[in-house]
């Protein structure tokens, strides 16, 4: 690891002048940080300690129904948080289905927002990387692509953003509080990120020095929460990364579906908002063929970005499993499995 | 800055000065306090080795500043047994062959210690499975380590109701 300046700002504004200076770098709770300082992926040459900065540790219930969680709240904290999670189930569920018990522990919702990509490309210095080191190629093209984008991905970068957390709140239209030194902005976590383009080392709207305070969720994200769920593919059991995740929430009216929410994980560079298979679900009934006709819509632009055609098919049918999930009614409590694909529906087919 | 902390380690409070911000937890209570029994396996947080409660949540250390850490209480495996009484835990891993070549047993330890705090996992193998998995064990004792944990819950809430009678 290079050696770096550490500062320990006592206020936002400290903080966010600290930090606009070149080469600076927050640390929250450091666990993708520190791993990218010791792989010398990432150099900065200044940290900006923002774990004793006050007012960002909480989760806060809004007068108008909403939520906000301050950006220093920590993931285990948040999941397991039994307000929170009753009204917004899937958001406790993608939580715990990511990392492990310590890096839980010790990762922030700032962090996990801006943790990088899983990559193997990017994290080996000795491959080309366009995100790393702009202009010098991608070398993933070509190469072992079962982790990479089939949607949204450019030429220049093909890797998908790590977060299973942000994955619902894309779903339920989280906001971003960012600080910065002209003030205070927000912007939705969906246009918070940016697709790869010919930028890929670009990977969100944030300015030198700003700092994510708050993430929120609107009062109507909690009408789901009867039927939320987020279902995650992965390597193994648990402690991995998504291959393909998929987070659903249902209002059911009726017997038809009033409102739906979908989005993807592990498919683009960016969590994935499926708007166009959430249409086609409102005022039908909650039933398998509904379900694959959404996912279907859901992938229509997905393209494969290497060998990795495979992962259409299998976001179709996770889709289609998070939705059948959801419809069945979001649990009493967190599976022990969280999010596991090896929980089945009642009376659902193995393969849907 | 002063890059020297304070930190209550194994409830002994020391002031530690620090020449380089570098310096992981992990690094620092192996080379400069001498606790060599949180290990160091990965290095980069994926393995669990360097498992220690923090202000009574369990971190990997490995992937913790230290100087970001100024002012924490850090319980680490030798802070774990009182005198030559062992944990609950340590008792239930010897009674359940919870390890075979053992270096990867301190973290399982502090971590299974952290796990029963958090209170999640209840008397259900799988959630305690689910729970450990940030704990690698290549020797395979997964069975016994699972056993272990369930066994010692059982020790610590006897334990608390003789204590509440």
């Amino acid at each position: 690891m290079k050696t770096f300046d550490y500062v320990r700002p006592a206020t936002i504004a400290e903080a966010v002048a600290a930090a606009s200076e070149p080469g600076a770098a927050y640390l929250a709770g450091g666990t993708n940080l520190l791993d990218l300082m010791k792989g010398r992926i990432t150099q900065p040459l200044r940290l900006v300690d923002v774990n004793q900065l006050p007012g960002l540790d909480t989760i806060e219930p809004l007068a108008d129904g909403g939520v906000r969680i301050g950006a220093r709240v920590r993931n285990a904290d948040l999941a397991h948080d039994v307000a929170f999670g009753r009204r917004f189930p899937a958001v406790a569920e993608a939580l715990l289905s990511g990392a492990s018990a310590q890096l839980r522990n010790a990762a922030t919702v700032g962090g996990n927002l801006l943790q990088r990509t899983r990559c193997a490309y990017f994290y080996d210095v000795a491959s080309a990387c366009n995100k790393r080191q702009p202009g010098t190629g991608c070398e993933a093209r070509g190469g072992d692509t079962r982790l990479h984008a089939v949607l949204g991905w450019s030429e220049n970068c093909i890797a998908t953003n790590p977060s299973d957390f942000c994955v619902p709140l894309v779903a339920f239209d989280a906001v971003v509080e960012i600080a910065g030194k002209s003030g205070r902005r927000e912007v939705s976590l969906e246009t918070f990120y940016r697709l790869p383009g010919d930028t890929p080392e670009r990977e969100s709207v944030l300015e030198p020095g700003e700092l994510i305070v708050a993430v929120r969720l609107p009062a109507e994200a909690a009408k789901f929460s009867a039927h939320a769920r987020y279902v995650k593919v992965r390597e193994r059991t648990s402690y991995a990364f998504a291959v393909v995740s998929a987070a659903a929430g249902l209002r059911i009216e009726g017997g038809k579906i009033a409102e739906a929410r979908i989005a993807l994980g592990g498919v683009a560079l960016k969590p994935w908002r499926a708007r166009a298979a959430e249409a086609v679900l409102v005022g039908v009934r909650p039933d398998a063929a509904a379900f694959r006709l959404a996912a279907e819509a859901a992938l229509a632009d997905a393209t494969p970005s290497g060998d990795n055609g495979f992962k259409i098919e299998l976001a179709r049918r996770i889709v289609t499993r998070a939705l059948s999930l959801a419809a069945a009614g979001t649990p009493d409590r967190v599976p022990a499995l969280p999010a596991s694909p090896f929980a089945l529906v009642p009376g659902a087919l193995i393969h849907a | 800055m002063s890059l020297t902390i304070s930190l209550t380690v194994n409830g002994v409070a020391r002031d530690i000065p620090l020449d380089d911000p570098r310096v992981t937890l992990l690094d620092l209570l192996r080379e400069r306090l001498d606790l060599t029994g949180t290990k160091k396996g990965c290095d980069r947080g994926q393995c669990g080795a360097c498992t220690v409660l923090v202000d009574g949540r369990r971190i990997n250390s490995c992937l913790a500043l230290a100087v970001s850490h100024d002012g924490a209480h850090v319980r680490t495996i030798e802070g774990v047994a009182q005198g030559d009484v062992l944990h609950p835990v340590q008792a239930a891993f010897i009674a359940h062959d919870g390890f075979q070549c053992g270096f990867c047993t301190p973290g399982q330890i502090v971590s299974a210690i952290g796990l029963l705090q958090e209170g999640q996992a209840g008397d259900d193998p799988e959630r305690v499975r689910e729970g450990m998995s940030g704990n690698l064990c290549r020797c395979g004792a997964y069975a016994g380590i699972t056993e272990a944990v369930l066994d010692a819950q059982k020790v610590i809430a006897e334990m608390d109701r003789k204590h509440a009678a």
